[in-house]
């Protein structure tokens, strides 16, 4: 079951881990249930995903919230992301699960705000369009609102 | 995270501005890992000279400098880099003067490569320019703490030589050369490096096809895990290996294995696992090898070749012996070009031995530096290659959208010779 808050009644959901680079941001929700490559995985001209196979295949993820379990692939994915903020298509923060050195400086170099090890489950948790906002400075992100069309 | 008194200096400054900033990116970077403290390097691959166009807009505005403060130090600030402080190397990169005009590689990318060449080697960097820096002048020693990237590289590391790296990126292996500390995390504590994964090989491992192909097989199953492999396991060389590890870090993300009895952390399957619970082995059988080699011939359909890759990872000396054995006083075919990549100094020695001569007498060619993933780029008219690399096979088709083939090198140059893929599994 994925925990639901009351729109009427109670606080909005909150998912508590560890901030790891700070800074507060709210934005759209992008989940994958999928981990993400650098190299061969991502354009970092248009900031989509590129891999053939990947269920983001297509998809752009610059200004949103990404929601991914973690990084797979060669040792270039840090120098990728770090690609996509020189280049104005990074996303707006990250948030993901399993504690890599590719993801853990990938976010550091991307500089937008990351939560890792959320409880609950950040990819069972956030849907897609959520708007989300992640406080890398408290270690929390929080479920402002749900995607239209897809609660319930 | 705990910092010594020589750590807190260099982060405040007392070794210079770029030291400074070098420290501060560790410290951000060790303590979002959870590392408890940093540990000493004096072994660094990483990665500098690369062009890209991000790279190329930050040399631009303010030169090399720029360029690693940003990339290589997560650093905005106008700072001057200063040489090395421990021995580093530069790993591949893109294509040098010897690809020019093969493929449509843009010329300026060779030439801000070859002036970022003058401005790192000037601060101490050496320029191997390979993915295997361990066939060419370092070869770090069993239990060395390093800090390099390159996911065939670190697995190799880790694994044959029984020394310690994480898989570092571009900024955290810039900020090891300048201070000499990468965090003491992952890979870098005993505790991580036994096994926790079994694989039993079933089938022969015996040639260097077929370590690649066992290796795609290790990877898929344990994906970032730390197998232990067993099995009919023939003596391997230092180029199955290196094949072996590359594919297990390209299907999955493996940075260490052991091989009992062969590679150095694991003289028996038990010390492989420290001495704790052994799992029960995943097999690899007949089934399991046909169900790669289809996945990895899976990348198309035309059988007319007109590209072959050799050399991923770079090519040994032994490789390069055995491609000029294969094409002495023959002929590839008008409409197929065949490459083979290897470390610059490997190619000297291809050089004087005659090897090069062989191979270019027959059409092909023996190129250094990079290779047509890293480079993005493949001779003209590209749309069918064939390698005897599955992990060049796993990546090629991706990056250019070319279709693949993947065999034996006696297939890959019987294609060469005759322009027609005649593969198949023995």
């Amino acid at each position: 079951m994925i925990p639901e808050q009351d729109a009427a009644t109670s606080a909005p959901l909150e998912l508590r881990g560890r901030g790891i680079v700070p800074g507060v941001v709210e934005a759209e929700a992008l989940v994958t249930r999928e981990a993400i490559s650098g190299f061969g995985g991502i354009d970092v001209a248009t900031g989509t995903v590129i891999e053939p196979r990947h269920e983001l295949f297509g998809v752009c993820f610059t200004g949103k919230v990404l929601v991914f379990p973690g990084a797979k692939g060669s040792s270039g994915w840090s120098g990728y992301f770090q690609s996509t903020r020189l280049m104005g298509t990074a996303p707006a923060a990250m948030v993901f699960d399993v504690l890599t050195t590719k993801a853990v400086l990938g976010a550091i170099v991307t500089r937008v705000p990351t939560v890792v090890e959320a409880t609950p489950d950040p990819v069972e948790t956030i849907r897609t369009g959520d708007l989300v906002r992640v406080d890398g400075d408290a270690g929390v992100v929080t479920i402002l609102r749900r995607a239209r069309g897809l609660a319930g | 995270m705990l910092l010594t008194d020589e750590e807190k200096r260099m982060r405040d400054g007392a070794e210079g501005e770029a030291v400074a900033a070098a420290m501060d990116l560790l410290i951000r970077y060790g303590e979002a890992l959870g590392a408890e403290r940093l540990v000493e390097t004096r072994n660094v691959a990483g990665t500098m000279t690369q062009p890209s166009p991000a790279k190329r807009k930050l040399f631009e505005e303010g030169g090399w400098a720029r360029a690693y403060a940003v990339i290589n130090l997560d650093c905005d600030r106008d700072i001057e880099i200063p040489r090395m402080r421990v021995p580093t190397c530069q790993l591949q990169h893109g294509f040098d003067e010897d690809a020019a005009g093969l493929t449509p590689y843009p010329a300026q990318s060779i030439e801000l490569q070859r002036d970022a060449e003058s401005f790192y080697s000037e601060r101490g960097v050496n320029i191997l320019a390979t993915c295997t820096p361990y066939q060419v002048g370092n070869l770090p020693v069993r239990g060395e703490h390093c800090a390099w990237m390159e996911s065939s590289a670190v697995v190799y590391c880790n694994s044959v030589l029984g020394a310690r790296t994480n898989c570092e990126g571009g900024a955290s292996t810039g900020a090891a050369s300048l201070t000499g500390k990468i965090p003491y995390w992952g890979n870098h504590l005993p505790e991580n490096r036994f096994a926790t994964d079994l694989i039993r090989a079933d089938v022969p491992i015996d040639s260097f096809q077929d370590w690649g192909m066992f290796g795609y097989y290790v990877g898929e199953i344990v994906q970032e895990a730390r197998p232990a492999v067993i099995g009919s396991l023939a003596q391997p060389d230092l180029a199955d290996l290196k094949h072996f590890g590359a594919a297990t870090a390209t299907s999955g993300g493996v940075e260490l294995y052991h091989l009992p009895g062969i590679t150095p952390e694991a003289p028996t399957l038990e010390a492989a696992f420290g001495g704790g619970r052994i799992p029960e082995p995943v097999p690899y059988g007949e089934r399991e090898r046909r169900r790669v080699y289809e996945t990895l011939n899976a990348q198309g359909t035309s059988t007319d070749v007109d590209f072959i890759l050799l050399g991923c990872p770079h090519a040994s000396l032994d490789q390069l012996a055995e491609v000029a054995h294969l094409l002495e006083g023959r002929r590839i075919h008008a409409d197929t070009e065949l490459w083979v990549m290897t470390p610059r100094a490997l190619r000297t020695m291809a050089d004087r031995n005659g090897y090069t001569r062989i191979i270019t007498e027959a059409g092909g060619r023996v190129l250094t530096d990079s290779c047509p993933a890293m480079s993005k780029a493949a001779p003209p008219g590209t749309r069918v290659f064939a390698t005897d690399s599955a992990k060049q096979a796993h990546y090629l088709p991706a990056i250019l959208g070319i279709e693949a083939w993947f065999g034996t090198l006696a297939e890959c140059i019987d294609a060469a010779l005759t322009g027609v893929w005649r593969g198949g599994l023995r």
